[in-house]
Protein backbone atom coordinates (compact mmCIF):
# COMPACT_ATOMS: atom_id res chain seq x y z
CA UNK A 1 0.00 0.00 0.00
CA UNK A 2 1.16 3.02 -1.18
CA UNK A 3 0.98 6.69 1.10
CA UNK A 4 -0.59 4.85 4.12
CA UNK A 5 0.82 8.08 6.30
CA UNK A 6 -2.00 9.85 4.34
CA UNK A 7 -4.64 7.24 3.39
CA UNK A 8 -5.12 5.65 6.64
CA UNK A 9 -5.97 8.74 8.57
CA UNK A 10 -8.09 9.61 5.95
CA UNK A 11 -10.16 6.66 6.45
CA UNK A 12 -10.05 6.89 10.00
CA UNK A 13 -11.67 10.24 9.83
CA UNK A 14 -14.12 9.40 7.04
CA UNK A 15 -15.16 6.19 9.43
CA UNK A 16 -15.59 8.57 12.18
CA UNK A 17 -17.44 10.53 10.51
CA UNK A 18 -19.82 8.61 9.13
CA UNK A 19 -20.59 6.74 12.31
CA UNK A 20 -20.89 10.35 14.55
CA UNK A 21 -24.45 9.48 15.79
CA UNK A 22 -22.75 6.17 17.31
CA UNK A 23 -20.36 8.11 19.23
CA UNK A 24 -22.88 11.05 19.97
CA UNK A 25 -25.24 9.31 21.46
CA UNK A 26 -23.20 7.18 23.88
CA UNK A 27 -25.38 3.92 23.27
CA UNK A 28 -28.59 5.41 24.62
CA UNK A 29 -31.14 5.51 22.90
CA UNK A 30 -33.05 8.07 25.41
CA UNK A 31 -37.03 7.54 26.41
CA UNK A 32 -39.29 8.15 23.45
CA UNK A 33 -41.12 11.60 25.06
CA UNK A 34 -44.44 11.75 26.35
CA UNK A 35 -46.65 14.95 25.71
CA UNK A 36 -48.90 15.22 29.00
CA UNK A 37 -52.55 14.36 28.06
CA UNK A 38 -55.17 17.20 29.24
CA UNK A 39 -56.96 14.92 32.62
CA UNK A 40 -60.50 15.85 32.19
CA UNK A 41 -60.81 15.58 28.21
CA UNK A 42 -60.68 12.42 26.21
CA UNK A 43 -61.26 13.93 22.67
CA UNK A 44 -59.53 16.14 20.32
CA UNK A 45 -61.25 17.64 17.11
CA UNK A 46 -59.83 14.91 15.23
CA UNK A 47 -58.82 11.38 15.98
CA UNK A 48 -55.54 10.49 17.97
CA UNK A 49 -53.90 9.42 14.83
CA UNK A 50 -54.99 12.05 12.50
CA UNK A 51 -53.58 14.54 15.25
CA UNK A 52 -50.59 13.07 15.52
CA UNK A 53 -49.78 13.21 11.60
CA UNK A 54 -51.52 16.42 10.75
CA UNK A 55 -52.10 18.72 13.37
CA UNK A 56 -49.70 20.92 11.56
CA UNK A 57 -51.55 20.84 8.81
CA UNK A 58 -54.87 21.55 10.48
CA UNK A 59 -52.81 24.61 12.31
CA UNK A 60 -51.76 26.26 9.14
CA UNK A 61 -55.65 25.79 7.14
CA UNK A 62 -56.96 27.12 10.26
CA UNK A 63 -54.47 30.05 10.16
CA UNK A 64 -54.87 30.93 6.32
CA UNK A 65 -59.10 30.39 6.70
CA UNK A 66 -59.38 32.13 9.78
CA UNK A 67 -56.97 35.17 8.89
CA UNK A 68 -58.41 35.63 5.17
CA UNK A 69 -62.01 35.51 5.90
CA UNK A 70 -62.62 36.20 9.80
CA UNK A 71 -64.51 33.14 10.35
CA UNK A 72 -63.88 31.23 13.00
CA UNK A 73 -66.64 28.80 13.14
CA UNK A 74 -65.52 24.86 13.28
CA UNK A 75 -68.63 22.56 13.46
CA UNK A 76 -67.40 19.78 15.41
CA UNK A 77 -68.51 19.44 19.04
CA UNK A 78 -67.05 17.41 21.71
CA UNK A 79 -69.22 16.20 24.57
CA UNK A 80 -71.62 18.86 23.44
CA UNK A 81 -69.25 22.18 23.05
CA UNK A 82 -68.41 23.53 20.11
CA UNK A 83 -65.22 24.52 19.04
CA UNK A 84 -64.21 27.18 16.83
CA UNK A 85 -60.70 27.38 14.96
CA UNK A 86 -58.51 28.75 17.25
CA UNK A 87 -54.74 27.91 18.59
CA UNK A 88 -55.65 29.94 21.89
CA UNK A 89 -58.61 29.22 22.35
CA UNK A 90 -59.41 25.50 21.37
CA UNK A 91 -56.01 23.72 21.20
CA UNK A 92 -54.63 25.52 24.89
CA UNK A 93 -57.49 25.55 26.45
CA UNK A 94 -56.96 21.67 27.00
CA UNK A 95 -53.36 21.35 25.95
CA UNK A 96 -52.87 24.32 28.56
CA UNK A 97 -48.71 23.85 29.18
CA UNK A 98 -46.86 24.54 26.09
CA UNK A 99 -43.78 23.11 27.80
CA UNK A 100 -45.67 19.51 28.82
CA UNK A 101 -47.40 19.13 25.87
CA UNK A 102 -46.06 20.79 22.55
CA UNK A 103 -42.85 21.01 24.01
CA UNK A 104 -41.89 18.01 24.70
CA UNK A 105 -42.22 15.59 21.03
CA UNK A 106 -40.93 19.30 19.38
CA UNK A 107 -37.66 19.46 21.19
CA UNK A 108 -37.22 15.71 20.69
CA UNK A 109 -37.91 15.65 17.19
CA UNK A 110 -36.00 19.32 16.36
CA UNK A 111 -38.99 20.68 15.09
CA UNK A 112 -39.85 24.71 16.11
CA UNK A 113 -43.19 25.68 14.40
CA UNK A 114 -43.36 29.49 14.40
CA UNK A 115 -46.75 29.76 16.10
CA UNK A 116 -44.48 31.80 18.75
CA UNK A 117 -43.72 34.12 16.96
CA UNK A 118 -47.34 35.65 16.36
CA UNK A 119 -48.82 34.28 19.51
CA UNK A 120 -47.84 34.83 22.99
CA UNK A 121 -47.33 31.57 24.72
CA UNK A 122 -48.82 30.95 27.75
CA UNK A 123 -46.80 31.69 30.59
CA UNK A 124 -45.39 28.82 32.96
CA UNK B 1 -32.63 1.27 -23.43
CA UNK B 2 -30.39 2.32 -21.42
CA UNK B 3 -32.63 3.77 -18.88
CA UNK B 4 -35.35 1.79 -19.37
CA UNK B 5 -33.82 -0.74 -17.19
CA UNK B 6 -33.00 1.40 -14.26
CA UNK B 7 -35.85 2.58 -14.03
CA UNK B 8 -37.69 -0.90 -13.71
CA UNK B 9 -35.41 -1.52 -11.26
CA UNK B 10 -36.31 1.40 -9.06
CA UNK B 11 -39.99 0.75 -9.44
CA UNK B 12 -39.27 -2.74 -8.67
CA UNK B 13 -37.80 -1.65 -5.34
CA UNK B 14 -40.24 0.81 -4.45
CA UNK B 15 -42.96 -2.02 -4.90
CA UNK B 16 -40.51 -4.79 -2.80
CA UNK B 17 -40.44 -2.02 -0.14
CA UNK B 18 -44.21 -1.14 -0.27
CA UNK B 19 -45.10 -4.21 -0.13
CA UNK B 20 -42.87 -5.89 1.70
CA UNK B 21 -43.57 -3.47 4.54
CA UNK B 22 -47.62 -4.23 4.91
CA UNK B 23 -46.54 -7.97 5.42
CA UNK B 24 -46.87 -8.64 9.56
CA UNK B 25 -43.19 -9.23 10.89
CA UNK B 26 -41.35 -7.77 7.79
CA UNK B 27 -40.90 -4.15 9.55
CA UNK B 28 -38.04 -5.56 11.48
CA UNK B 29 -36.37 -6.88 8.07
CA UNK B 30 -36.98 -3.21 6.30
CA UNK B 31 -36.12 -0.87 9.22
CA UNK B 32 -33.59 -3.10 11.07
CA UNK B 33 -32.05 -5.62 9.06
CA UNK B 34 -31.50 -4.09 5.97
CA UNK B 35 -30.44 -0.96 7.30
CA UNK B 36 -27.58 -2.41 9.11
CA UNK B 37 -26.10 -4.52 6.61
CA UNK B 38 -26.40 -2.19 4.27
CA UNK B 39 -24.34 0.46 6.66
CA UNK B 40 -21.67 -2.41 6.58
CA UNK B 41 -21.34 -2.78 2.82
CA UNK B 42 -20.86 0.62 2.79
CA UNK B 43 -18.06 1.36 5.16
CA UNK B 44 -17.00 -2.17 4.60
CA UNK B 45 -16.71 -1.72 0.70
CA UNK B 46 -15.66 2.03 1.15
CA UNK B 47 -12.63 1.32 2.76
CA UNK B 48 -12.02 -1.89 0.73
CA UNK B 49 -12.37 0.23 -3.00
CA UNK B 50 -9.99 2.73 -1.22
CA UNK B 51 -7.40 0.26 0.23
CA UNK B 52 -7.44 -1.09 -3.71
CA UNK B 53 -6.78 2.25 -5.04
CA UNK B 54 -3.70 2.85 -2.71
CA UNK B 55 -2.12 -0.90 -3.67
CA UNK B 56 -2.11 0.50 -7.28
CA UNK B 57 1.12 2.30 -7.73
CA UNK B 58 1.41 5.82 -9.41
CA UNK B 59 5.28 5.20 -10.95
CA UNK B 60 5.26 8.45 -12.06
CA UNK B 61 4.12 11.78 -11.81
CA UNK B 62 0.88 12.31 -13.82
CA UNK B 63 -0.60 15.58 -12.71
CA UNK B 64 -3.05 17.27 -15.17
CA UNK B 65 -1.25 21.28 -15.53
CA UNK B 66 -3.21 23.99 -17.03
CA UNK B 67 -0.23 27.03 -16.41
CA UNK B 68 3.01 27.75 -16.39
CA UNK B 69 5.19 25.23 -13.88
CA UNK B 70 7.30 26.55 -11.65
CA UNK B 71 10.99 27.65 -13.61
CA UNK B 72 13.05 30.78 -13.58
CA UNK B 73 12.61 33.55 -11.42
CA UNK B 74 11.53 36.02 -13.40
CA UNK B 75 8.53 33.71 -15.07
CA UNK B 76 5.49 33.88 -12.99
CA UNK B 77 4.12 30.02 -12.14
CA UNK B 78 0.74 29.32 -11.87
CA UNK B 79 0.34 27.96 -8.55
CA UNK B 80 -3.40 26.00 -8.63
CA UNK B 81 -2.86 24.73 -12.09
CA UNK B 82 0.62 23.70 -11.86
CA UNK B 83 0.96 22.68 -7.87
CA UNK B 84 4.76 22.07 -6.97
CA UNK B 85 4.93 21.89 -3.01
CA UNK B 86 2.28 20.21 -0.64
CA UNK B 87 0.33 23.03 0.63
CA UNK B 88 -0.21 24.65 -3.35
CA UNK B 89 -1.59 20.72 -3.50
CA UNK B 90 -3.65 21.46 -1.01
CA UNK B 91 -5.33 24.49 -2.16
CA UNK B 92 -5.57 22.83 -5.55
CA UNK B 93 -7.65 20.20 -4.33
CA UNK B 94 -9.66 22.23 -1.96
CA UNK B 95 -11.11 24.53 -4.93
CA UNK B 96 -11.68 20.64 -6.76
CA UNK B 97 -13.70 19.32 -4.05
CA UNK B 98 -15.72 22.32 -2.60
CA UNK B 99 -16.23 24.20 -5.97
CA UNK B 100 -15.66 21.43 -8.35
CA UNK B 101 -13.36 23.49 -10.76
CA UNK B 102 -12.29 21.71 -13.08
CA UNK B 103 -16.16 21.35 -14.08
CA UNK B 104 -15.76 24.53 -14.45
CA UNK B 105 -13.48 24.80 -17.20
CA UNK B 106 -15.56 22.41 -18.92
CA UNK B 107 -16.27 22.91 -23.04
CA UNK B 108 -18.22 22.28 -25.51
CA UNK B 109 -17.16 21.49 -29.18
CA UNK B 110 -19.27 22.23 -32.52
CA UNK B 111 -18.39 21.82 -36.21
CA UNK B 112 -20.03 24.46 -38.16
CA UNK B 113 -20.04 24.66 -41.67
CA UNK B 114 -16.58 25.33 -43.23
CA UNK B 115 -15.94 23.23 -42.03
CA UNK B 116 -15.27 25.15 -39.10
CA UNK B 117 -14.94 23.61 -35.37
CA UNK B 118 -15.18 25.83 -32.15
CA UNK B 119 -14.68 25.25 -28.47
CA UNK B 120 -16.91 27.28 -25.88
CA UNK B 121 -17.50 27.50 -22.33
CA UNK B 122 -20.16 25.06 -21.20
CA UNK B 123 -20.76 25.54 -17.12
CA UNK B 124 -24.51 23.78 -17.33
CA UNK B 125 -22.77 20.61 -15.77
CA UNK B 126 -21.06 22.61 -13.24
CA UNK B 127 -24.33 24.47 -12.50
CA UNK B 128 -26.36 21.47 -11.87
CA UNK B 129 -23.63 19.31 -10.37
CA UNK B 130 -23.06 21.65 -7.63
CA UNK B 131 -26.40 22.32 -6.93
CA UNK B 132 -27.03 18.68 -6.60
CA UNK B 133 -24.38 17.98 -4.60
CA UNK B 134 -24.68 20.92 -1.97
CA UNK B 135 -28.18 20.19 -1.65
CA UNK B 136 -27.54 16.47 -0.76
CA UNK B 137 -24.78 17.41 1.62
CA UNK B 138 -27.58 19.82 2.94
CA UNK B 139 -30.31 16.62 3.06
CA UNK B 140 -28.24 14.50 4.57
CA UNK B 141 -27.26 16.82 7.29
CA UNK B 142 -30.38 17.77 7.86
CA UNK B 143 -31.28 14.47 8.74
CA UNK B 144 -29.48 14.19 11.75
CA UNK B 145 -32.12 15.55 13.83
CA UNK B 146 -33.42 12.10 13.43
CA UNK B 147 -30.16 10.43 14.72
CA UNK B 148 -28.67 12.58 17.08
CA UNK B 149 -30.55 13.33 20.90
CA UNK B 150 -30.05 15.74 21.96
CA UNK B 151 -30.39 17.92 18.70
CA UNK B 152 -27.09 19.71 18.38
CA UNK B 153 -27.08 23.56 17.77
CA UNK B 154 -26.11 23.24 13.51
CA UNK B 155 -28.47 20.68 12.59
CA UNK B 156 -31.17 23.07 13.86
CA UNK B 157 -29.47 25.84 12.25
CA UNK B 158 -29.38 24.31 8.90
CA UNK B 159 -32.94 23.52 9.23
CA UNK B 160 -34.00 26.79 9.70
CA UNK B 161 -31.53 28.41 6.66
CA UNK B 162 -33.02 25.59 5.08
CA UNK B 163 -36.66 26.53 5.93
CA UNK B 164 -36.60 30.08 5.55
CA UNK B 165 -39.44 30.58 3.61
CA UNK B 166 -41.45 29.39 5.95
CA UNK B 167 -44.02 28.10 3.21
CA UNK B 168 -46.74 25.93 4.76
CA UNK B 169 -46.36 23.12 7.66
CA UNK B 170 -44.02 21.26 7.67
CA UNK B 171 -42.19 23.82 6.69
CA UNK B 172 -40.65 23.40 3.10
CA UNK B 173 -37.09 23.02 2.57
CA UNK B 174 -35.25 25.25 -0.01
CA UNK B 175 -33.02 21.48 -0.72
CA UNK B 176 -36.18 19.34 -1.70
CA UNK B 177 -37.14 21.71 -4.47
CA UNK B 178 -33.23 22.11 -5.39
CA UNK B 179 -32.32 18.60 -5.31
CA UNK B 180 -35.16 17.86 -7.73
CA UNK B 181 -34.60 20.42 -9.92
CA UNK B 182 -30.96 19.31 -10.23
CA UNK B 183 -31.97 15.74 -10.97
CA UNK B 184 -34.05 16.61 -13.17
CA UNK B 185 -31.36 18.77 -15.23
CA UNK B 186 -28.85 15.75 -14.36
CA UNK B 187 -30.81 14.02 -16.25
CA UNK B 188 -32.38 16.25 -19.09
CA UNK B 189 -28.28 16.67 -19.80
CA UNK B 190 -27.72 12.90 -20.36
CA UNK B 191 -30.85 12.62 -22.87
CA UNK B 192 -30.57 15.93 -24.50
CA UNK B 193 -26.65 16.43 -25.32
CA UNK B 194 -26.22 13.57 -28.00
CA UNK B 195 -22.75 12.86 -27.64
CA UNK B 196 -23.50 12.25 -23.49
CA UNK B 197 -26.46 10.26 -24.14
CA UNK B 198 -24.17 7.98 -26.34
CA UNK B 199 -21.61 7.31 -23.88
CA UNK B 200 -24.33 7.08 -20.88
CA UNK B 201 -24.62 3.87 -19.39
CA UNK B 202 -27.24 1.78 -17.63
CA UNK B 203 -24.91 2.32 -14.62
CA UNK B 204 -25.14 6.45 -14.95
CA UNK B 205 -28.99 6.39 -15.28
CA UNK B 206 -29.45 4.11 -11.81
CA UNK B 207 -28.07 6.26 -9.49
CA UNK B 208 -29.83 9.02 -10.84
CA UNK B 209 -33.28 7.36 -10.70
CA UNK B 210 -32.67 6.19 -7.32
CA UNK B 211 -31.80 9.43 -5.41
CA UNK B 212 -34.79 11.14 -7.15
CA UNK B 213 -36.57 8.18 -5.84
CA UNK B 214 -35.39 8.94 -2.57
CA UNK B 215 -35.71 12.73 -2.26
CA UNK B 216 -39.84 12.01 -3.73
CA UNK B 217 -40.53 9.70 -1.14
CA UNK B 218 -39.05 11.65 1.32
CA UNK B 219 -40.90 14.72 -0.10
CA UNK B 220 -44.13 12.87 -0.08
CA UNK B 221 -43.83 11.65 3.35
CA UNK B 222 -43.03 15.04 4.80
CA UNK B 223 -45.84 16.55 3.01
CA UNK B 224 -48.71 14.33 1.12
CA UNK B 225 -48.74 10.71 2.60
CA UNK B 226 -48.81 11.69 6.17
CA UNK B 227 -50.50 8.66 7.29
CA UNK B 228 -48.59 6.57 10.03
CA UNK B 229 -45.93 8.83 9.71
CA UNK B 230 -45.39 9.33 13.68
CA UNK B 231 -41.77 11.24 13.63
CA UNK B 232 -41.10 10.50 17.30
CA UNK B 233 -41.47 6.71 16.32
CA UNK B 234 -38.99 7.12 13.20
CA UNK B 235 -36.71 9.07 15.44
CA UNK B 236 -37.41 6.52 18.20
CA UNK B 237 -36.17 3.70 15.44
CA UNK B 238 -33.35 5.95 14.32
CA UNK B 239 -31.36 7.06 17.40
CA UNK B 240 -32.41 3.08 18.11
CA UNK B 241 -30.22 2.07 15.14
CA UNK B 242 -27.19 4.10 15.47
CA UNK B 243 -27.20 2.91 19.71
CA UNK B 244 -27.49 -0.71 18.74
CA UNK B 245 -31.16 -0.81 20.38
CA UNK B 246 -33.64 -0.98 17.98
CA UNK B 247 -37.09 -0.78 17.98
CA UNK B 248 -40.41 -0.11 16.50
CA UNK B 249 -42.99 1.45 18.61
CA UNK B 250 -45.80 1.72 16.45
CA UNK B 251 -47.16 0.84 13.09
CA UNK B 252 -45.21 3.36 10.63
CA UNK B 253 -46.15 4.13 7.28
CA UNK B 254 -44.88 2.06 4.16
CA UNK B 255 -43.60 4.97 2.70
CA UNK B 256 -41.53 5.44 5.46
CA UNK B 257 -39.71 2.23 4.40
CA UNK B 258 -40.06 2.63 1.04
CA UNK B 259 -37.81 5.68 1.68
CA UNK B 260 -35.33 3.63 4.15
CA UNK B 261 -35.32 0.59 1.80
CA UNK B 262 -34.28 2.83 -0.89
CA UNK B 263 -31.55 4.47 1.02
CA UNK B 264 -30.22 1.48 1.89
CA UNK B 265 -30.00 0.72 -1.61
CA UNK B 266 -27.59 3.50 -2.41
CA UNK B 267 -25.30 2.82 0.69
CA UNK B 268 -24.97 -0.82 0.06
CA UNK B 269 -24.81 -0.11 -4.14
CA UNK B 270 -22.59 3.39 -3.16
CA UNK B 271 -18.97 1.42 -3.14
CA UNK B 272 -19.51 -0.64 -6.03
CA UNK B 273 -20.28 1.98 -8.54
CA UNK B 274 -19.19 5.40 -10.31
CA UNK B 275 -20.61 7.11 -6.51
CA UNK B 276 -17.13 5.79 -5.43
CA UNK B 277 -15.72 9.09 -6.84
CA UNK B 278 -16.48 10.60 -3.40
CA UNK B 279 -13.69 8.97 -2.15
CA UNK B 280 -11.87 8.77 -5.36
CA UNK B 281 -12.02 12.75 -5.54
CA UNK B 282 -8.90 12.27 -3.11
CA UNK B 283 -7.10 9.81 -5.06
CA UNK B 284 -7.11 11.18 -8.29
CA UNK B 285 -3.09 11.37 -9.38
CA UNK B 286 -3.91 13.60 -11.92
CA UNK B 287 -5.08 15.92 -9.33
CA UNK B 288 -3.57 15.22 -5.95
CA UNK B 289 0.30 14.77 -7.53
CA UNK B 290 2.78 18.09 -7.03
CA UNK B 291 4.26 18.74 -10.42
CA UNK B 292 7.69 18.20 -8.83
CA UNK B 293 9.27 16.04 -11.60
CA UNK B 294 11.82 18.49 -12.40
CA UNK B 295 12.69 19.49 -8.64
CA UNK B 296 12.49 15.76 -7.22
CA UNK B 297 13.53 11.88 -8.43
CA UNK B 298 11.13 9.93 -8.53
CA UNK B 299 11.78 6.10 -8.34
CA UNK B 300 9.71 4.08 -9.95
CA UNK B 301 8.80 1.39 -7.05
CA UNK B 302 8.97 -1.63 -8.86
CA UNK B 303 12.43 -1.19 -10.50
CA UNK B 304 14.59 -4.23 -9.78
CA UNK B 305 17.46 -3.00 -7.70
CA UNK B 306 20.28 -3.08 -10.49
CA UNK B 307 23.99 -2.20 -9.14
CA UNK B 308 26.18 0.25 -10.92
CA UNK B 309 28.68 -1.60 -13.53
CA UNK B 310 31.44 0.71 -14.51
CA UNK B 311 33.29 -0.07 -17.65
CA UNK B 312 36.34 -0.69 -15.60
CA UNK B 313 34.87 -3.14 -13.27
CA UNK B 314 33.45 -4.78 -16.39
CA UNK B 315 36.74 -5.30 -17.89
CA UNK B 316 37.94 -6.72 -14.74
CA UNK B 317 35.36 -9.21 -15.12
CA UNK B 318 35.43 -10.29 -18.63
CA UNK B 319 39.51 -9.29 -19.09
CA UNK B 320 40.50 -12.78 -19.76
CA UNK B 321 38.09 -13.87 -22.60
CA UNK B 322 38.59 -10.05 -24.08
CA UNK B 323 42.33 -11.21 -24.72
CA UNK B 324 41.78 -14.17 -25.93
CA UNK B 325 39.06 -13.00 -28.44
CA UNK B 326 41.54 -10.62 -29.54
CA UNK B 327 38.85 -7.44 -27.89
CA UNK B 328 41.53 -4.41 -27.35
CA UNK B 329 41.80 -3.96 -23.49
CA UNK B 330 42.20 -1.25 -21.59
CA UNK B 331 44.54 -3.01 -18.73
CA UNK B 332 47.12 -6.02 -19.64
CA UNK B 333 46.38 -9.07 -17.94
CA UNK B 334 48.95 -9.70 -15.23
CA UNK B 335 51.79 -11.22 -16.63
CA UNK B 336 52.62 -14.69 -15.71
CA UNK B 337 55.01 -15.88 -13.18
CA UNK B 338 57.10 -18.08 -15.14
CA UNK B 339 57.81 -15.94 -18.54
Amino acid sequence: MYDSDKIIPGLIIFVLFITFPVWYNHGDASEVPKPELPKDVKECVLPVADMRAEHMQLLNRWRDLVLRTGDRSYDVKIAGKEYQKSLMNTCMQCHSSKKKFCDRCHTYASVTPYCWDCHLAPVE
Amino acid sequence: MKYTFPLAAVIALVLIAWIGAQIPGMQYLFGVAIPYLAMALFLGGFCYRVVQWAKSPVPFRIPTTCGQEYSLPWIKQDKLESPVNASQVVARMALEILLFRSLWRNTKASVYDGPKLTYESSKWLWLFGILFHYSFLMIVLRHMRLFLDPVPGFVKALEFGDGILQIGAPTMYLTDATILLALVLLFGRRLINRQVRYISLANDYFPLFLIFAIATTGILMRFFLRTDVDIVAIKRLAVGLVTFQPSITTDIGAIFYVHLFLVSTLLAYFPFSKLMHMGGVFLSPTRNLPNNSRMVRHINPWNPDIKPHSYASYEDEFREDMVEQGIPVEKELPKKADD
